[in-house]
């Protein structure tokens, strides 16, 4: 018995669970964005996953990876423009002082 | 040969000349507004004065029977291919005589306020509304169509309004003001509601269809009177509606609370609104509508009547406890409307019977002339003494003789002392009275008396009574410049009104003005005028031993009949019933619940509203924290939520 889809599959779970509780629990807004991509990550497991064993005649999840890694990059730097500002405004980079957006 | 141009040009000189002064010469040139304003009506009145000669003595006249002419008429909103409110003019012998009046008693107001108004603050606002005014009446007696004569209708009560409020920066003058407008508002609702019962039944709001079709057997006719409501005809019902909006204007029982009050604006002003020009709106109202009055719905007619001898004997009454000058015209002017009025009720359509009418409008004519002199002769007595109050006044005859001397002919003309105007005036309505209601006629002739009573009351009580009162000689004998009786301007209008006065009445008005355009040839009974001449007479002479000379005589007399002078002095209560009706009865028993009503159900339900959802939104605001990380965890539960319902419960 090798390696099958189901044990991939548990891998990307774990991965995406780990991304989530990481980007509800940290403070750090770096390590948050870290998060994000852990959870992109996962996706681009299943979608690699899904289409070795399943379609393992088309490339289209490879091509979806792919998508997702360069839009990824686009917004790592988006996401850090947006924490820079917060920091030049906040001299923080914790999440819980940026929170003059309430009611 | 009538040009339609001109006819248009009569009320629209006076418009143009309002915007020119609102819009420009307020600001730019105000010291010339007055001269303006006095140079537009000239030419309206000179206007006036050929359309006249035209209309009455060479076109008017077709076969021995005056028409109806419509030099200018357009369709202005069309409801149904039938009904529309047109805009056009309409001249018949009232309306131009109507219009002769009123351009002429303006045009003496405007000469005399050159004078009277001279180093007011807003003189050029003055000559502005005046012109407002002027337009207003000429358009409203000129209209062809009853929708018209309404829209002109409020025109002049609006013009009233913002001359009686001239002086608004004193209070009275305001709720004067406020008073008029919304008394005669009221009634200018049974107006409408009267033009659209008659319109509804006959289709058109056109004078001459209106009439046409009302008065000769139509279906409309049939319609109309055989629709009943409450035990009258619709018929009865849209003409005496109409006739309240008319009594409203007109100042008739009990309606009347406003004309007293409206004494607060400038006297010439009084002299022109409320004297001579706006208040026998109502008065030629019903005569516009006449023949309708008169042939179909006579009942109508002797509602007229009766209203209109009872606010004569009752004006009359309170005019003599009056102590303000202008209160005591402003009574007597209400007295002599209400003659007008059941002169209109007593007579009839056609041929002899219409004697009322034409007196009424010969006493209307007439009237125009000898009570705005009056007014603006009791104008250049506050004039010179700043006071309103008899009290003030006494032995005026040697520091004003020209005032003396006219004021002398108007009292004589009211009084119907021969051979002035009133007296021929009174005499055709007091014959009308007597040819057709011996009730009326005595009435009528013991207020004739009382209003020689009254009237001689205010000449000797201004002009003899007391020797100079001390502040008024005292001011003569300082050497302290006591300004003259008045200028040119003012003293003009007196005298060209109290020649009008003495010679008005043998204008041959039976010729000219008659119900049915026919001539009506009055025969003239020395017989007849007896009673009433003496009885005027006594009332003079009355007057004459109370007041000539101070003495006890008029104490004693109040002293005699202390509960009749107190109900009189106080204008028999009219206006504490209205205040009651108003305050106790209307305020308390519907504006109060309805107030409760709209304060706690109507709002109550819209602040139930707003208060559950900022109740709602206070608890829930904490959601809206500003924390990311916490709006993450909604989310991610909403996606879980969403999952398991799909995955379990979608299926």
């Amino acid at each position: 018995m090798g390696i099958g889809l189901l044990h991939i599959l548990f891998v990307s779970i774990a991965l995406f669970f780990i991304g989530v509780y990481g980007f509800l629990t940290r403070r750090n807004m770096i390590t948050m964005l870290m998060s994000i991509e852990l959870i992109l990550n996962s996706i681009n497991i299943n979608f690699i996953a899904f289409n070795k064993f399943l379609y393992s005649d088309k490339l289209d999840g490879l091509f979806f990876t792919v998508f997702i890694i360069t839009i990824a990059a686009a917004e790592a730097a988006v996401a850090i423009a947006i924490i820079i500002n917060l920091y030049r405004n906040y001299k923080s980079i914790d999440i819980e002082d940026a929170d003059t957006m309430k009611y | 040969m009538l040009s339609a141009g001109l006819i248009a040009l009569i009320p629209l000189l006076p418009i143009f000349c309002f915007v020119l002064i609102a819009l420009v010469g307020k600001h730019a040139f105000p010291k010339f507004c007055g001269m303006l304003g006095t140079l537009s009506i000239l030419g309206s009145f000179v206007l006036s004065v050929v359309v006249a000669f035209q209309y009455f003595f060479q076109v008017g006249k077709v076969n021995g029977v005056y028409q109806q002419l419509i030099p200018i008429k357009f369709e202005w909103l069309q409801f149904s291919p039938n009904v529309s409110i047109d805009m056009g003019i309409l001249l018949d012998p009232i309306s131009v005589m109507m219009i002769l009046v009123v351009t002429f008693i303006s045009l003496m107001v405007h000469i005399y306020s050159l004078g009277y108004m001279k180093g007011e603050e807003r003189y050029a606002t003055y000559y502005g509304f005046l012109g407002l005014f002027t337009f207003s009446m000429l358009g409203l007696v000129l209209s062809s169509n009853i929708f018209q004569i309404y829209i002109f209708w409020e025109l002049v009560g609006v013009s009233s309004y913002l001359l009686i409020g001239f002086y608004f920066d004193r209070p009275s003058a305001v709720a004067a003001a406020k008073k008029a407008f919304i008394v005669t508002r009221f009634a200018d609702l049974g107006f409408l509601i009267g033009i659209l019962i008659l319109a509804f039944y006959s289709g058109t709001l056109d004078f001459q269809t209106l009439i046409t079709r009302l008065t000769t057997p139509t279906d409309q006719l049939n319609a109309i009177t055989s629709a009943s409501f409450m035990g009258m005809s619709a018929l009865m019902w849209g003409l005496v509606l109409v006739f309240i909006g008319g009594a409203g204007k007109s100042a008739m029982f009990p309606l009347h609370i406003w004309l007293p009050d409206a004494m607060e604006g400038p006297t010439p002003v009084s002299a022109l609104i409320h004297a001579a020009t706006m208040v026998v709106a109502g008065v030629f109202l019903v005569a516009r509508l006449f023949p309708i009055y008169s042939l179909s719905c006579p009942s109508a007619l002797d509602v007229v009547a009766y209203v209109g001898i009872f606010s004569s004997f009752f004006a009359a009454i309170i005019a003599c406890t009056q102590t303000d000058i202008k209160r005591v015209l402003a009574y007597s002017t209400m007295s002599q409307i209400g003659y007008m009025m059941f002169a209109l009720g007593v007579s009839g359509y056609g041929g002899e019977h219409g004697l009322g009418y034409m007196a009424s409008m010969f006493h209307l004519f007439t009237h125009a002339m000898f009570k705005a002199l009056l007014f603006l002769g009791a104008g250049a007595v506050i004039h010179y003494v700043h006071s309103n109050e008899m009290k003030d006044m006494g032995g005026l005859r040697k520091l004003m003789p020209v005032t003396h001397i006219t004021f002398l002919v108007a009292c004589l003309a009211i009084a119907g002392i021969p051979p002035f105007a009133g007296f021929f005036s009174k005499e055709e309505i007091l014959q009308a009275a007597f040819q057709s209601n011996k009730l009326i006629y005595v009435v009528a002739v013991v207020t004739a008396a009382i209003t020689a009573f009254y009237m001689f009351r205010l000449y000797f009580s201004i002009f003899w009574n007391k020797s100079l009162t001390p502040a008024l000689s005292k001011g003569e004998g300082d050497g302290h410049v006591h300004h003259s009786e008045g200028t040119v301007s003012m003293l003009m209008p007196l005298v060209i009104l109290g020649a009008l006065s003495l010679i008005a009445g043998f204008v041959p008005f039976g010729k000219l003005v008659t119900s049915d355009g026919k001539e009506l040839l009055t025969e003239f009974h020395i017989g007849f005028s007896v009673a009433p001449v003496l009885l005027a007479a006594a009332g003079i002479w009355l007057a004459y031993s109370f007041y000539k000379k101070e003495n006890a005589r008029p104490q004693n007399m109040v002293d005699s009949m202390k509960r009749l002078y107190k109900n009189a002095y106080n204008k028999f209560y009219v206006d504490e019933i209205y205040l009651f009706i108003t305050k106790k009865v209307i305020f308390n028993l519907i504006g109060r619940p309805a107030a409760w009503f709209d304060r706690n159900v109507v709002d109550g339900t819209m602040n139930m509203i707003a208060t559950i959802t900022e109740k709602t939104s206070y608890s829930i605001k904490a959601l809206q924290s500003g924390k990311l990380q916490q709006y993450s965890i909604y989310f991610f539960s909403g996606v879980i939520g969403f999952v398991l319902l799909f995955i379990y419960l979608w299926k």
